[in-house]
């Protein structure tokens, strides 16, 4: 009798945590891991929208690899993108963090401005640059003419477009600013100023200070900035809707036209787990190189942990 | 803070918005910090994390342009000076706080400046490390002879370490003299206060009227006046308000009546060596504090009588500042002995409370 009591308060007391965590725990299996191995499950299979699905193996993948000409042609305008985009992204949000670390007045404006594009909604962003970039009546275009230059086609050049977009996206770098500015906050300030009193010039203390201790953060914006340009979508879809000519045709629109426009539910899936495989490669490429050049606060703890966990 | 401020003025981290600051008769107000030739120690140690103890070292050298073979002979040196050179490779995450504190002075000593400014150094270590700390400091100035400026919040850093010592009070000095000066002649109420520990008693006393050098004073409760011979006479008319302060261990406990002032004890810290008594004043309540030698009978609930040793009263007048008191031959031998050594290895320090 008392062994049973002791044995049910124990059952009660081992499950109290997990319901607890329960709310989170569902939400996680439900909405990211089961959708995660569905989709994975998905790309094996010839799987319509609507009629038979047939189990296909790896054929998914072989077809998208040596058949399909779109494939290697979205991946390659999403990685001519992603090379521009990262790196103007982590090198402009580094400069406008630096500028409003060091800014004496008007911080707090400056930091809610630069960080409102990130706040507002893709969609309304994307109007906003329409009416920007339109030929007829957009603003660009008004300003240039003060400068004597014609109404430029924006959306419709072949080459302006991705310019265009990359120009769009860039505009959402206030996410990217504040981690770097609050990575450039927590460098303590007398690292700085024992290099001043010992002559260390300021290119040096950026160079040998800001930047390995800046590290982590770097190394953060660099994998997140790589995940959203790979993920670019809605500039791309609501701006140029892939035109002109295929011009700004991301990979991100390739899956979701596989999927919503021919609705070929397990080539779009396989299209993804590409995706997920590319960007990961880049990630722990990324994660490799940077422990050459960046500080970890734990680093010491775990010397046999390695980087690329 | 403003002792902080002050060695970040010399340092050339802060603009004055007035005055001069002068470095060896140089002035350096408006000389960029790097071109001062001093080095820095902070409070914090503000070691670059990301470097090993020998880049630390190393880093401002190396970006001066100085030759390798020279940058690695210095930190070799400064290394073993500090017996440090065990750790050169290890980060400042792998030492404890003394290392990293030697490490941090370390990498002021490669510079082979001519002015160190130490703020706080000892503040973030523990107890015993700090004592060993101090005197491992005073064998480096010793070695190195350069001047040292020195903040401290601990009266017995500055009074262990320094030549000259520096007292700030709400930013202004107080006092600037040597550690017995400022023990034995404390220039008014705030440093008397400051300077030893326990704290010295204060006792506000009215003049009785002044015999040539020699002050009478009483207070409240006091049974019998005290005269008090200062170095020189100053004029102190009767009824004059005078604080008389006397430090711990020279007062006296003896028997109820044959004292200058009625006392109740309330506590004994027996330490072996000395005991703390501690009283308050039978006719005012006022906090006393006696330190007698060895173990005393007198136990809490007592009631006793103080006797002061004249020669050993301090007499501030009404704006806090001290009558110039007489010192016995030896102490002040002592003191300009103390002002003769100290002088030539040209120390100075700063304290503040």
């Amino acid at each position: 009798m008392a062994a049973m009591q002791a044995g049910k308060r124990r059952a009660r007391f081992s499950i109290t945590p997990y319901l607890f965590i329960s709310p989170w725990a569902l939400g996680f299996l439900f909405f990211t891991l089961g959708p995660l191995v569905f989709s994975l499950t998905m790309s094996f299979y010839d799987w319509p929208v609507v009629g038979e699905r047939t189990f296909v193996g790896l054929d998914n993948y072989r077809t998208m690899l040596m058949d399909d000409p779109m494939f290697w042609e979205s991946l390659g305008i999403t990685s001519r993108f992603a090379l521009i985009y990262v790196p103007f992204n982590i090198v402009l949000s580094f400069l406008l963090a630096l500028l409003l670390h060091h800014a004496r007045f008007g911080v707090g404006f400056f930091r809610t401005a630069f960080y409102l594009p990130s706040v507002i909604s893709g969609v309304a962003l994307v109007m906003i640059w329409n009416w920007i970039y339109s030929s007829e009546y957009g603003l660009l275009n008004y300003m240039l003419s003060f400068a004597g230059i014609g109404p430029v086609n924006w959306l419709g050049d072949k080459n302006l477009a991705v310019v265009a977009i990359i120009v769009a996206s860039l505009w959402g770098l206030g996410g990217t600013m504040l981690i770097l500015l609050t990575g450039l906050k927590g460098i303590p300030r007398e690292l700085y100023e024992a290099a001043t009193v010992s002559g260390v010039p300021g290119w040096a203390q950026m160079l040998f200070i800001t930047l390995p201790m800046l590290g982590p953060m770097l190394v953060f914006t660099f994998i997140t900035s790589i995940i959203a340009a790979f993920q670019q979508l809605t500039i791309a879809l609501l701006l140029t809707k892939g035109g002109p000519q295929n011009a700004t045709y991301f990979f991100a629109m390739y899956i979701y036209d596989n999927a919503f426009k021919f609705y070929e539910m397990g080539y779009a899936a396989a299209g993804s787990w590409i995706m997920f495989l590319i960007v990961l490669a880049l990630s722990m490429l990324v994660m490799r190189w940077s422990a050459a050049w960046s500080y970890y606060e734990g680093e010491l703890k775990s010397k046999d942990g390695g980087h690329d966990a | 803070m403003r002792q902080e401020y002050l060695l970040r003025l010399i340092a050339g981290l802060e603009e004055p918005t007035d005055g001069q600051i002068l470095l060896g008769g140089r002035d350096v107000t408006d000389l960029p910090s790097a071109k001062r030739n001093i080095a820095m120690v902070f409070q914090s140690y503000a070691l670059y994390p990301h470097m090993s103890v020998r880049k630390n070292m190393a880093f401002g050298l190396s970006l001066n342009g100085m030759p390798r073979a020279e940058i690695e002979r210095r930190v070799a040196a400064a290394a073993q000076i500090l017996q440090i050179t065990e750790l050169l490779e290890r980060k400042p995450k792998q030492l404890s706080g003394g290392q990293r504190q030697r490490v941090a002075i370390g990498r002021a000593i490669v510079r082979e400046p001519v002015l160190f400014l130490l703020d706080e150094p000892l503040s973030n270590l523990d107890a015993g490390l700090r004592v060993s700390m101090r005197v491992e400091l005073a064998a480096l100035h010793e070695r190195l002879k350069t001047t040292m400026i020195y903040v401290t919040h601990d009266q017995v850093e500055a009074m262990t370490l320094s030549s000259r010592v520096v007292v700030l009070d709400r930013g202004t000095v107080s006092q600037f003299g040597t550690p017995l000066e400022l023990f034995y002649r404390p220039a008014n109420l705030f440093v008397a206060g400051f300077i030893g520990s326990p704290k010295m008693n204060f006792f506000e006393t009215a003049s009785r009227g002044a015999d040539g050098q020699d002050i009478t004073v009483s207070g409240e409760g006091f049974g019998r006046p005290v005269t008090v011979g200062l170095e020189r006479p100053v004029p102190c008319p009767s009824g004059t308000r005078l604080t008389l302060g006397i430090r711990p261990d020279a007062l006296e406990i003896v028997a109820a009546g044959s004292g200058h002032v009625a006392a109740s004890v309330d506590l004994v810290e027996r330490l072996g060596t000395e005991s703390h008594v501690h009283l308050h004043l039978q006719a005012s309540g006022q906090r006393v504090t006696a330190i007698v030698r060895g173990n005393h009978p007198v136990q809490s609930g007592d009631r006793v009588d103080l006797s002061f040793d004249p020669a050993r009263c301090h007499l501030f007048d009404a704006g806090g500042e001290a009558l110039p008191r007489a010192l016995d031959a030896e102490t002040r031998s002592l003191i300009d002995r103390e002002k003769q050594i100290r002088t030539s290895l040209s120390t100075e320090e700063e304290t503040h409370a």
